[in-house]
């Protein structure tokens, strides 16, 4: 069991890490949804692993599982999926606005190369 | 009990709730009672910032559950501190907004700076790291709403770059609260900081990672060396109002820091030593460095503010890692000091580029600037407030953070780079003031034809082609007066500068004597539940009861 979340939690890390690092907006947000999924995991495993057990007291339960993870891992959930609906559509506009999906900016971005030399142009 | 601490928190909810769902397509409604919230925020801070300034400490727990399991607030001096700081910018910048029209360049501008208001307030006052965390998101999300405010191609870009950056944050900041839980079981940072100290130093590998992933995200958002890479193109981008309201943005960064290193990992705790000296010092002063360098090299006028934000946390966060009461306080006088000058810069950024024509915001000679003298004064006086010269306020916190600086082992390292840093900002402001202000006069009157009046539509394409833009002909008001009380608030801030740093002193020394908190927040009684039933159901009443005895004697 440790060994599974362990596992699962340095397998997502890694392959989220290795896609942020692309260049395009698509890979990074999927890396950056894999490295949410990895820490909802860790945090769900931060109140140590037991199997079996109820988080709230009940009649006849001899021990019992950390509930407190299970809260902040639902809180984390909805966080990480609302932060991942905006930055699709920030993505989005940007893809639509700008004809690529390339997070980093061009070296000497057009309006910026273009916009000095303006008012020779126009005069 | 007092409600008064939980109105920041829910009056900018409850307002931008309204605003966004019934006076939506009414600017001018939502302008005035976005104003209206805002001042109504600065009246409570005062109030807040009154009533913490005898030293009380003041507690706040949600639904009146005790400490370790509920979530409480805490109105400290520093909290207070932070609290009055955001909500004198909040207005101006506000008024500024308002009068430049960007609030009206696209939507829903109203409802996120009131949900950024919010989001930044409740992360000055939680006493609960993972409520501290909850409010990073809110006042994150707004900012990605306000960041890419009235769109355009740059804007976007460097929006998505910034989101994308803070999302790896949030997840850091995320890893770093579960390892903390699992290493303490808590995450109430009264709480912690007991069980922390309590920590067999042996086995304290989990909690020092902790403790430096947590000391990272701060890092993030106040834009230390290494991972300052979203700042310079958000801050640029940013529609300026919102730059200006950003400025607080990078000091919750520092506030983390100053709060959870004094509170939850006191300087004095054996297993994070070295984390300030051996660490966070030497990033300090190369982002000091880095932000200066970038002041003299940027090539448009509002990445030259970026970076002088950059170096300007760069010496807020040197004297903050030299982790004595002096260095605090100097630390915190420098942070009310850049707020106000950042905020500033930004706002008089926006109207220069906006007066410029097709230079823009780039450092080219370009034509004379219609209203000029009055804007060449108030950049003047913002330049030098920034780069620390006599004699405003920028001096007096650099002063106090050189004078701080003597118990630290890096001492010279400080003051070389500090007093190096300062020269070449003065360099990189001087050439660009007098590039924009005065070269422009050298240039005969054919270089540059374009009217005013036609201009800005070719400068400004940053911004949506169909986008409405605000009033162009007549210069308003509003934006100057603006701008002239952030100016003012630095001036006072330099003629009140004994009062106000006594202030400070006595908050550096509540922070690094922090058992009233902990006895405060752990031993105040909550609300109490039948040991005999296990539903909560019945014991509304009961509760209720106990609320009203305890209102009188909690406090």
């Amino acid at each position: 069991m440790e060994f599974l979340i362990a596992t699962a939690v340095g397998a997502l890390t890694a392959a989220g890490i290795y896609l942020v690092l692309r260049l395009r907006t698509f890979p990074v947000i999927i890396g950056t949804s894999l490295l949410s999924y990895a820490v909802n995991v860790f945090l769900f495993a931060s109140g140590r692993l037991a199997l079996n057990a109820p988080p709230v007291l009940r009649d006849g339960a001899e021990r019992y599982t950390d509930p407190l993870p299970q809260a902040l891992v639902l809180t984390a959930i909805v966080i990480s999926f609302g932060m991942t609906a905006v930055v699709v559509m920030i993505a989005l506009g940007s893809w639509l606005s700008a004809d690529d999906d390339l997070v980093d900016r061009p070296a000497v971005p057009e309006s910026d190369a273009r916009r000095p030399s303006l008012p020779e142009g126009d005069a | 009990m007092s409600h008064w601490i939980i109105t920041p928190v829910v009056l900018p909810a409850m307002l931008a709730a309204i605003l966004v769902l019934m006076v939506r397509e009414h600017i001018v409604v939502q302008r005035a009672l976005s104003m209206a919230g805002a001042l109504a925020l600065t009246a409570i801070s005062i109030g807040l910032f009154w009533q913490a300034s005898d030293g009380t400490i003041t507690l706040y727990q949600l639904g009146n559950w005790p400490a370790p399991f509920g979530i409480v607030l805490v109105a400290d001096r520093l909290s207070t501190l932070m609290l009055l700081l955001t909500t004198l910018l909040a207005p101006l910048v506000l008024l500024y907004a308002m009068g430049s029209g960007w609030d009206a360049r696209g939507r829903h501008f109203h409802p996120l700076f009131q949900f950024q208001l919010m989001g930044i307030l409740g992360a000055f006052l939680t006493g609960d790291a993972f409520n501290l965390f909850v409010f990073f998101e809110v006042l994150l999300i707004a900012s990605y709403g306000l960041m890419i405010h009235s769109g355009g191609k740059d804007r976007l870009r460097a929006g998505t770059q910034y989101v994308l950056y803070n999302l790896l944050g949030s997840t850091l900041f995320l890893i770093a609260l579960g390892t903390i839980y699992a290493q303490t079981g808590t995450l109430n940072m009264a709480d912690l900081a007991g069980r922390v100290a309590a920590l067999d130093p042996g086995a304290s590998a989990g909690i020092r990672v902790a403790a430096v992933l947590l000391l990272m995200v701060f890092a993030i958002k106040a834009a230390v060396l290494p991972l300052h890479f979203w700042l310079p193109d958000s801050y640029a981008h940013a529609p300026a109002p919102v730059a200006a309201l950003f400025a607080i943005m990078t000091k919750v960064g520092a506030y983390g820091i100053i709060r959870v290193y004094t509170l939850v990992f006191p300087p004095d705790l054996e297993i994070t030593q070295g984390l300030f000296d051996t660490w966070l010092m030497p990033a300090a002063l190369l982002t000091l460095g880095l932000g200066m360098i970038g002041v003299l090299g940027a090539g448009r006028i509002d990445r030259l503010v970026a970076f002088s934000v950059i170096g300007s946390m760069g010496l807020l966060l040197s004297a903050v890692s030299v982790f004595t009461p002096d260095g605090i306080a100097a630390a915190l006088y420098y942070a009310i000091h850049s707020t106000f000058a950042t905020a500033a810069l930004f706002l008089l950024v926006d109207q220069i580029r906006d007066r410029r024509g097709a230079a823009g915001p780039f450092l080219v000679q370009g034509r004379p600037i219609e209203g000029g003298a009055l804007l060449a004064g108030m950049f003047f006086v913002a330049a030098i407030a920034m780069t620390g010269l006599p004699p405003l306020s920028g001096f007096l916190g650099k002063l106090l953070i050189l004078d701080a600086a003597g118990a630290s082992p890096l001492m010279w390292w400080v003051w070389a780079v500090v007093l190096t840093g300062s020269l070449v900002a003065v360099v990189g402001f001087s050439r660009a003031g007098s590039l924009i202000f005065w070269k422009a006069h050298q240039t005969g009157p054919d270089t540059d034809p374009i009217d005013p009046e036609t201009a800005p539509e070719v400068e400004d394409d940053t911004a949506q082609p169909g986008s409405t833009k605000g009033p162009v002909a007549p210069r308003p008001v509003l934006p100057m007066i603006a701008i002239g009380g952030l100016v003012a608030m630095l001036i006072a801030l330099t003629v009140f500068a004994g009062p106000v740093n006594r202030a400070l002193t006595a908050t550096a020394a509540q922070l690094f004597a922090p058992e009233p908190y902990i006895g405060l927040v752990l031993e105040t009684p909550g609300k109490k539940i039948k040991n005999d039933s296990h539903g909560a159901a019945d014991d509304h009443a009961d509760a209720a009861d106990h609320d009203g005895a305890e209102a009188g004697e909690d406090h």
